[in-house]
């Protein structure tokens, strides 16, 4: 083993490598635990690798400051937690709206509001997906170890490069903080994805005309095109429009970007799901809880399988649908009151007994917990 | 070797996070099992009580969360008082013997106790006292490899450290060696909670 890019981290740091490691050049942040930890090692990271690092006056700028930057073509990052989440969801629609990629990390701790500062939580799971108004085209993953946050915190740039979409990556208060063993990938293994050119360098006029993956050529700022930027229903040049016809196209076309690309997008684990009877559909830290209580029915002679959706959304349902299909109950732990089970219930109807172990109390939901609700206790 | 859970804890400052980072980092990267640490986080500001968890397996860690933890490491009494009732009856608690005098809350656990802070003064930093108990963690649990042990410490440390940490954890090591020499039947008897260790004396009764 290379003990040299072996390291033993926690999730926040694995993160910010991860960034580093798909060519993040900016960060514009503002500290809140338990995010703090990316802002703090990419705050020494970014110097050292030609990239730049903000601290704002608030979430809000700093939002604004990840947009700005991205514009002008930086890979671009922001990470928070809960209350900052929420103060920065009208610039993420922004840029949602105009096409910006950009990585937005949430480290999920209690809420409603301040909650509690330090405590695990997965509560901000469909904040996640329509925390800004409108209908809006996001991608939101949830990885559960160390070492898939590093992998995942690459992927997340790669996506936002590709689609031009913020990409929310969804931690939590257990894997953000807890330290594992994670081997980092070389960096000339990497494969980077980057933003689509304009057919020409300069004087570029239609900034949101789209390629056959349906992701508009916006050029970088200061690269030669002049072109406009806006949170207004736009035309192909970018300049705000009231023409029926053109608004309707721009929002089939921001949703059409995400949906109709996701078999590139959706990434998921299936665990001894094929002759289980009962599955266990969890997803971020509370999957290891899952996984284990799954491994111990499985030794007790229960055919118990984990399905675990890394993408949140957009939504795996076909994958979903094949991994419950046939079976004879469903049980999903979530660190909340029950969000992502308003998702798993629209997909799989009322055929399938759906049991939910929820907890907010700030404590992890145990294997014990998981077991007892497969077991019918 | 199964899931080993780890408790190790103390007051802040005492170095009860790097301890516990040095231990995973040993047995994670220069030994060859899986970890998981994690750590208390609230107001564990210099001088209040401070705890972290550490779980060691031959296979990966899910749930990183001890439940009933077989070793327990203690650097201070609130500490003590605290997490000695949750260790497993076959457990085995180290504590710093000059800065803990057990009371019979750790049950039928074996307790080896070592004056960490007083070695760490007579080596001349006190801030050392958590490389000397990872020393003695090492001779008296065999979890960790001691060439891992040193590997860990020697990667964790600020440059220009090496020596007298180096030195920290062979004090630490070489007395557990001692006392595991002059077997330990002694220990378990002054551990049970019909026989109060004698004040003052825990750790120097513990051999």
């Amino acid at each position: 083993m290379n003990t040299k890019r072996v390291r033993f981290v926690q999730g926040n740091e694995a993160c910010a490598l991860g960034a580093i490691d798909a060519g993040c050049n900016f960060f514009g942040g503002y500290p809140i635990s338990p995010s703090s930890e990316i802002a703090e090692q990419l705050s020494a990271l970014l110097p050292r690798h030609e990239g730049k690092f903000i601290q704002m006056e608030d979430e809000i700028g700093a939002m604004g400051a990840v947009i700005g930057a991205a514009l002008a073509g930086a890979k671009s990052m922001t990470a928070t937690s809960g209350p900052g989440f929420s103060l920065k969801q009208e610039n993420l629609g922004m840029a949602c709206m105009a096409e910006v990629p950009c990585v937005i990390v949430n480290v999920m701790r209690g809420g409603p509001s301040t909650g509690a500062p330090t405590s695990p939580a997965q509560a901000d799971v469909l904040q996640a997906r329509w925390g800004t108004h409108g209908d809006h085209p996001i991608i939101v993953t949830a990885p559960t170890t160390v070492q898939e946050i590093y992998h995942e915190s690459i992927r997340a740039f790669n996506l936002a490069e590709r689609f031009r979409n913020p990409v929310v990556l969804l931690l939590d208060e257990i894997n953000g903080h807890m330290r594992e063993k994670i081997e980092l990938c070389d960096p000339a293994e990497i494969e980077l994805w980057h933003r689509p050119k304009p057919p020409v360098d300069k004087n570029w006029e239609r900034p949101y005309e789209r390629n056959e993956e349906g992701v508009p050529l916006i050029p970088n700022f200061g690269t030669g095109s002049r072109f406009h930027v806006t949170g207004l229903d736009h035309g192909l040049t970018g300049f705000p429009t009231g023409d029926p016809k053109i608004r309707q196209a721009l929002h089939h076309a921001l949703i059409a970007k995400i949906e109709d690309n996701r078999p590139l997008i959706l990434k998921n684990e299936a665990y001894m799901v094929d002759d289980a009877e009962s599955l266990i559909i969890a997803y971020g830290s509370t999957a290891r809880s899952a996984r284990r209580a799954a491994d111990i029915l499985r030794k007790e002679g229960r055919k118990v399988g984990l399905f675990r959706p890394l993408t949140l959304f957009p939504t795996p349902e076909e994958d979903i649908l094949r991994a419950a299909a046939g079976k004879k109950l469903i049980v999903v732990p979530e660190m909340n009151l029950g969000q992502y089970v308003l998702v798993l219930r629209r997909i799989l109807g009322r055929d399938i007994p759906i049991i939910q172990v929820n907890r907010t109390d700030g404590d992890p939901i145990t294997p014990d917990q998981i077991i007892a609700a497969v077991q019918g206790r | 070797m199964a899931r080993t859970e780890i408790r190790i804890s103390g007051l802040g400052g005492q170095g009860v996070i790097l301890s516990g980072y040095i231990i995973g980092r040993a047995a994670a990267i220069f030994d060859t099992n899986f970890a998981t640490m994690t750590q208390s986080f609230g107001p564990e500001a210099r001088g209040s009580a401070c705890s972290c968890q550490v779980i060691l397996s031959e296979e990966r860690v899910l749930y990183p969360y001890i439940r009933k933890p077989q070793i327990l490491v203690v650097m201070s009494q609130e500490a003590y008082d605290k997490f000695a009732p949750e260790l497993a009856d076959d457990g085995i608690l180290l504590i710093d013997s000059d800065l803990v005098k057990i009371n019979g809350r750790h049950g039928s656990a074996v307790t080896f106790g070592i004056p960490a802070t007083r070695f760490a003064e007579e080596l001349g930093r006190k801030i050392v006292l958590n490389i000397i108990m990872i020393g003695f963690f090492t001779a008296m649990t065999g979890i960790v490899k001691e060439d891992a042990a040193r590997e860990a410490i020697l990667q964790s440390i600020p440059k220009g450290t090496e020596e007298l940490n180096l030195k920290a954890f062979k004090r630490g090591l070489e007395y557990g060696k001692e006392l595991r020499a002059k077997g330990t039947s002694k220990t378990k008897a002054a551990s049970k909670p019909s026989r109060p260790a004698a004040k003052g004396k825990a750790a120097k009764a513990s051999p």
